[in-house]
């Protein structure tokens, strides 16, 4: 087990408040001034060679994609956007952070956006996490008053300006560029890329979006080395992670752990195993809804990092962790998500606005086993249609969890099928 | 968003109240100039909370006409978000969580209570204006399933009885406290943290 003294985020349950002074008594805003001195090559280079990759999913390395940004933008300002849109199914990390560490959050933006020259950060939280947002407007105001953030902040001689904005309840606005629409007043539609948002982004200017968590433990980085932070885990899966362990466990909880911990280390020794014991699971989706489940036998040596999983067939995504025990009818649960993406779909490519409504329409008849055998393949088939054929990941998203279950849970599929069937007949005879 | 079919609850006009024009200042200042469209959902947000949580079309008129922008500017996005209310909702909005993690630990049960305690179905308001009844989307707090959102405030680790008390306290007018309804604070397990039990300066 990670040791506490090695946990970035002291406060990720709440127990302390969320005010300065509780963070200054964790380390947060310690001698901030001077790792800006040190320039933003030596940040970008510190959190490249931390091996940190961010934490909202995709994984790119956050110093490389810090690395694209342009030195020269011909006088257009630089713009730091932080996805706080948190919306992915099993995840609730980054809600911890805004209402428990916000100052934490606060300063890492400082901190990226000397490593990439923004003026100003816009912090886009999901709308519904209205008591959340209060907490953060509360710690940018105190941060403010006390001369961290704003004119020279931190005396560091740089202006930056953070600034909170609430969404509205679209899920797809944590798409980096429907969330850089939305900021701008607009629905929240996936932009074509290129351009990449590093050269044309929010105000069409150079614009780098990252995951709050990605943000959030910069600071502690900078403070304790890339050293340390790469100590944790295995090569190209480096560091520590918040996990959301949900759905049938004893304990559901939010830890931080080391990357490359096992799955069932997670489980049994923060969550308090699997609810009816280890022999009762069924399926874990390890990484929020857009990763294909994983049936128990992959589970029992499953590594929980991003190569780890993808060995698997599967992927960390957002490190939250949704365990199924055998009571679950997979079906019924896959079809649940598949009714998710066909809400959230923004409906501006085809095969998405179309798919997933379609794809929802065949996981219900799925349910009941209402479907000719064949038609498993056709469903399969389709989800290969989509993937990859639209503007942003969400097709992808929505196309996993369905091949997910097919790959692993086909005989069920078809059991289900006959046994409808066969109790049709009956009736019938 | 809300279905669009109650056209006879339309105000003719709209105008933000004196104490809410006060916030524009606030609201503008966090854009560049030229840059005033990105004030559209703060400003909507704005008239849906003075109009009894929900949005009439001269609301989105009136935003358009401060923006300088065409009303099918507002409109789009009015249509686009699902927190704007596009149709009158009861005062309590009763949002439970029927994803993945919802479901797996019994959000079932937690929307059938609900129904039968309001007597009323998905999506309908109680005749008193008192209570609507919406299924919403993941709302991200996972390790505390199931849970329910009424209007700015999260219920979590509900079981029946839980959500049973907390829809008599509303109906009695007292608020109930948000929050986890068992012993817990927040993301920790129950029966209390294992780790971080003498958290210190991490750096």
């Amino acid at each position: 087990m990670l040791k506490d003294s090695d946990r970035i985020f002291q406060n990720i349950y709440g127990f302390k408040g969320s005010g300065l002074k509780t963070a200054k008594s964790i380390g947060d805003w310690k001698n901030t001034k001077k790792y800006i001195a040190k320039g933003r090559d030596w940040i970008v280079d510190e959190i490249k060679n931390s091996g940190l990759r961010g934490r909202g999913g995709a994984g790119f390395s956050t110093g490389m994609k810090w690395s694209f940004m342009p030195k020269e933008t011909g006088g257009r300002p630089v713009y730091l956007t932080i996805n706080a849109d948190e919306g992915e199914p099993g995840t609730c990390k980054d809600r911890e952070i805004l209402r428990n560490e916000p100052h934490k959050l606060i300063e890492g933006a400082l901190l990226a956006a000397a490593a990439v020259g923004a003026c100003a950060a816009y912090i886009y939280v999901r709308g519904e996490f209205f008591r959340e947002g209060e907490v953060l407007q509360r710690a940018i105001d105190e941060a403010y008053a006390a001369g961290l953030i704003g004119k020279n902040s931190c005396g560091s001689g740089i202006d930056f300006d953070v600034h909170m904005q609430m969404g509205a309840g679209a899920y797809i606005c944590g798409e980096e560029s429907a969330l850089i629409e939305s900021l701008e007043g607009k629905p929240g539609q996936p932009r074509l890329k290129p351009p990449f948002p590093a050269n044309v982004g929010l105000y069409g200017c150079p614009t780098t979006v990252n995951n709050v968590e990605s943000i959030a433990v910069v600071p502690t980085i900078l403070r304790r080395g890339a050293k340390w932070f790469s100590s944790f885990g295995r090569e190209n899966n480096l560091g520590t992670k918040l996990f959301c362990i949900s759905g049938h466990v004893n304990n559901p909880c939010i830890v931080e752990e080391t990357m490359g911990i096992t799955m069932r280390d997670l489980i049994d020794t923060h969550a308090g195993g699997v609810r009816g014991g280890w022999d009762n699971l069924l399926a874990v989706i390890p990484g929020g809804a857009s990763v294909p489940m994983m049936p128990k036998n992959l589970c029992e040596e499953a590594i929980m990092d991003y190569d780890g999983l993808r060995e698997h067939g599967s992927g960390l995504g957002t490190g939250a962790v949704m365990v199924m025990d055998r009571s679950t009818d997979l079906i019924k649960a896959i079809a649940r998500l598949s009714k998710f993406y066909a809400h959230e779909s923004c409906g501006q490519c085809t095969p998405c606005r179309e798919g997933t409504g379609w794809m929802s329409r065949m996981m219900e008849r799925m349910v009941t086993g209402d479907m000719a055998i064949d038609e498993i393949d056709m469903l399969q088939d389709v989800t290969k249609q989509i993937e990859g054929h639209t503007i942003c990941a969400l097709g992808d998203a929505a196309a996993w969890p369905i091949q997910g279950l097919i790959r692993h849970f086909r005989p069920e599929i078809e059991r289900r099928i006959n046994d409808r069937a066969s109790r049709l007949s009956g009736q019938a005879a | 968003m809300s279905s669009d079919s109650s056209k006879a609850m339309q105000p003719e006009t709209f105008e933000f109240s004196a104490k809410n024009q006060k916030k524009f200042n606030t609201i503008f200042a966090k854009y560049p100039k030229g840059r005033e469209a990105s004030a559209m959902m703060p400003l909507l947000d704005l008239a849906q909370r003075q109009h009894d949580g929900w949005l009439p079309r001269a609301a989105m008129d009136h935003i358009a006409d401060i923006l300088n922008l065409a009303p099918i500017r507002v409109y789009e996005v009015a249509t686009f978000y699902t927190m704007y209310n596009l149709a009158p909702v009861g005062k309590n909005h009763i949002q439970v969580c029927t994803n993945l993690p919802c479901w797996l630990r019994g959000s079932d049960k937690i929307m059938s209570v609900c129904k039968e305690k309001l007597g009323i179905e998905l999506g309908d308001t109680t005749n008193d204006g008192k209570f609507t009844l919406s299924e919403v989307e993941c709302l991200c707090a996972c390790v505390n399933a199931p849970m329910m959102q009424i209007n700015d405030d999260f219920y979590e680790d509900l079981d029946e009885d839980s959500t049973v008390a907390i829809l008599e306290s509303i109906k009695s007018g007292v608020k109930p406290t948000p929050g986890p309804q068992n012993s817990r604070k927040g993301g920790e397990p129950e029966g209390g943290a294992k780790t971080l039990r003498d958290s210190k300066e991490a750096n």
